[in-house]
């Protein structure tokens, strides 16, 4: 699904992704850890389509496209999902008029019709349900004045309602109650079909024993350093990045 | 040597056009107006047309728009234009008491007496001044003669006709009336337009005034406006300006508040080559409270200026003031607020913010807010930001499959849509959003470009 081959990125002359290899298959789950600053959101944004970084080398194919040509939005259309570390805040965009938005381009993009108003209430109603997401949240403008962790419940509402290919949480269980992580990784779960695809970005093993990982990768310093099972996220949980480091010099 | 000589030759060119009208603007004419005219245009002729060495006058250069020559309608003429032709245009369709003015004429054919509440007098400035002048003479150039700005005085020597509102004491006006100013001209063509508003103590009147040029002439427009709002009345003044790249417009707009009194402005500049917009708010009374709002759209070489002055004169009134400009292209803004604080207004509340976002790099604005204080128990704000669009906002949206455009579109409704929440009337706020929809599509500028033949 997602092929990523020596990616090498910097942002402002500074060079932060050394050298990226992943695979990515249909059905799987991957885990991305790592220390702060080792390139984790720089390579989530860069998958997404920010233009704030200069890719220097490597290839990207997500779906057979070669990634890196197509403009964020035709990314998002053909299925690819960021779940932001820091959702911003839109003051005087109303959620609803922004998912309508939102789910009809998807559609579009699939040769559909947009759905009516009462079919995306009743979409929108389904999903807010299964993350018990508070009713109110979506008649305010996109998340002002939301809570941190209403912002992340957020993000999980939109992918849920997009129901994307492959997506990429960036730190979504950061901020969350442990109620509200069991609820939003639920809904991970329920939305986990064969045929799609995820990347969680997490510091903690926590997360992951709600999503399981089929594979967990540390990033350092912008390489992927060390790759495995789910494992080597209670490793790393039990020792820290030292040894990885060490083990690198 | 060359500035003063092109000052003399403007303000020249305009006294000997004085001079040879003065039989015409005198005729049909009532007394009250024409006892104004010598005085203000020495008054005008004294101060010249401004440069940028007038403070007031900063940011915004009128030379141009006087070196052009104009005809002016000076005696009222008969029009062939279908009305309800234009009527279709991006006017919106609400149901108002509706009357129409061309290049500052009283339409004849206007008829909205008959649904209006007993005693309310809407009409043309020229005939209410000759037949019922008592319902004028307290108030005519009651504020307007206290201004120091060249185009007030040059409006009032050149005054022939406009609107005349009269509410009497306790009257509601459920409906809105809507003013549509029409300019029409082969020819260039220099309009003066003089209002006058009288809202009686308790009265309730919601105006809507909608400015268009329906031909490709270029347009001097040049209008005052004396608004008094009586005691424990409520007004509301929504100005949406929509004139093509070739007119100069002038607005003064005066508002005198009595005890416990309302005002709510909205004045949108959807459109316009160069818009300047003078707006003064003087509280003549405890209590009164001045809700003054405005959002500009300018490309091009589009230039608007919105200029206020809020005397805050009487203790506890309240004034707020929020004004937005969304400038794209070459296009340049401008927005002073003063806001002055008389030595016994205590109490007094004045908010003031000007939030602007440029679209290009070659957009500019300026913002100068000015407050002068003179009471210590006061509670003043002021704020000004000016932006690009919210880069992070955009990507998010983009992220989420929402094509650059219309998430571009979505951010600048969303900028817009504050001042826009202030307008009361709620069929004309929709209104409003899908015309400046229209406009951020750049559908309406396109309506001009075809010269207004405005079944596009
Ligand atoms: N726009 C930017 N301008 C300058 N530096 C940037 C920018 N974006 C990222 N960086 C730098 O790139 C490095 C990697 O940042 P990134 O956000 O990818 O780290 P991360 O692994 O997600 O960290 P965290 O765990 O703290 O979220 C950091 O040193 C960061 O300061
Ligand atoms: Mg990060």
């Amino acid at each position: 699904m997602l092929s990523i081959k020596n990616l090498r990125a910097s942002v402002e002359g500074k060079e932060i992704l050394k050298g990226i290899n992943l695979e990515i298959k249909a059905g799987e789950v991957h885990a991305i850890m790592g220390p702060n600053g080792s390139g984790k959101s720089t390579l989530a944004n860069i998958l997404a389509g920010k233009s704030d970084y200069e890719v220097l080398e490597g290839e990207v194919t997500f779906l057979g496209q070669n990634l890196l040509e197509l403009s964020p939005e035709i990314r998002s259309r053909s299925g690819l999902f960021l779940s932001f570390q820091y959702p911003v805040e839109i003051p005087g965009v109303p959620m609803v008029n922004f998912l309508k938005a939102s789910v009809n381009e998807h559609r579009k993009f699939k040769g559909l019709d947009p759905l009516t108003a009462g079919e995306f209430l009743k979409l929108m109603r389904a999903k807010k349900d299964m993350l018990h997401l508070d009713t109110e949240l979506t008649n305010r403008s996109v998340n002002e004045g939301f809570s941190g962790g209403e912002k992340k419940k957020n993000e999980i509402f939109q992918m849920a309602m997009l129901e994307p290919k492959l997506a990429i949480l960036d730190e979504t269980d950061s901020g969350l109650d442990i109620d509200a992580l069991r609820v939003v990784a639920e809904g991970v779960n329920a939305l986990k079909t064969t045929e799609n695809a995820t990347i969680v970005v997490t510091h903690y093993q926590r997360l992951l024993d709600y999503i399981v990982p089929d594979f967990v990768h540390v990033l350092y310093k912008g390489r992927i350093v060390k790759s495995g099972g789910k494992e080597l996220a209670f490793e790393l949980e039990e020792k820290g990045y030292d040894w990885i480091k060490n083990g690198e010099n | 040597m060359s500035i003063i000589s092109e000052k003399i030759s403007q303000t020249d060119q305009l006294a000997s056009l004085f001079e040879q009208s003065r039989e015409k603007l005198n005729q049909g004419s009532s007394p009250i107006l024409n006892r104004m005219r010598e005085v203000s245009f020495k008054r005008f002729a004294q101060a010249g047309i401004p440069d940028f060495k007038n403070e007031d006058y900063k940011y915004t250069n009128l030379k141009p728009a006087f070196e052009k020559s104009y005809r002016q309608e000076l005696l009222r003429e008969s029009g062939l234009i279908n009305l309800n032709e234009v009527f279709k245009c991006n006017i919106p369709q609400l149901d108002t008491h509706l009357v129409f003015l061309v290049n500052g004429w009283f339409y004849s054919g206007n008829n909205p007496g008959a649904e209006l509440p007993n005693g309310v007098v809407l009409g043309g400035l020229e005939q209410i001044a000759n037949d019922k002048p008592e319902l004028l003479q307290n108030y005519l150039n009651r504020q307007a003669g206290l201004s120091n700005d060249p185009f007030v005085a040059l409006n009032t020597a050149f005054v022939k006709d406009g609107f005349f509102l009269f509410v009497p004491k306790g009257v509601v006006i459920e409906k809105p009336i809507q003013i549509i100013n029409l300019l029409s001209s082969d020819e260039n063509l220099m309009a003066t337009q003089r209002n006058l508003v009288i809202a009686e103590a308790a009265s309730q009147v919601k105006l809507l005034i909608c400015d268009h040029t329906l031909t490709s002439a270029s347009f001097l427009f040049n209008t005052v406006s004396e608004f008094f709002v009586g005691e424990d009345a409520l007004v509301d003044v929504y100005t949406i300006q929509n004139h093509h790249n070739q007119s100069t417009s002038i607005n003064s707009a005066f508002y005198k508040q009595e005890r416990n009194s309302n005002l709510v402005t909205g004045t949108v500049s959807l459109h316009g080559g160069l818009i300047r917009n003078n707006l003064k708010v003087t509280f003549n009374g405890e209590h009164a409270e001045a809700n003054v709002n405005g959002i500009s759209f300018t490309d091009k070489k589009q230039h608007v200026d919105n200029f206020t002055v809020i005397e805050h004169s009487s203790p506890n009134c309240l004034s707020n003031q929020v004004y937005k400009n969304i400038l794209d292209d070459e296009s340049t803004g401008a927005f002073a607020g003063r806001i002055h604080v008389a030595r016994d207004a205590q109490q007094t509340v004045a908010f003031q913010r000007n939030n602007n976002v440029l679209l290009s790099d070659k957009a500019k604005m300026q913002t100068k807010p000015q407050l002068i204080i003179d009471a210590d128990d006061v509670k003043c704000s002021h704020g000004a930001t000016v932006g690009q669009i919210d880069e992070e906002a955009l990507f998010f949206l983009r992220a989420r499959g929402i094509g650059e455009n219309d998430a571009r579109m979505m951010l600048m409704n969303a900028f817009a849509h504050e001042v826009i929440l202030k307008i009361s009337i709620e069929p004309l706020r929709e209104r409003i959003d899908e015309l400046i929809e229209k406009r951020l599509n750049g559908e309406i500028s396109r309506c001009h470009d075809c010269n207004y033949q405005c079944n596009c």
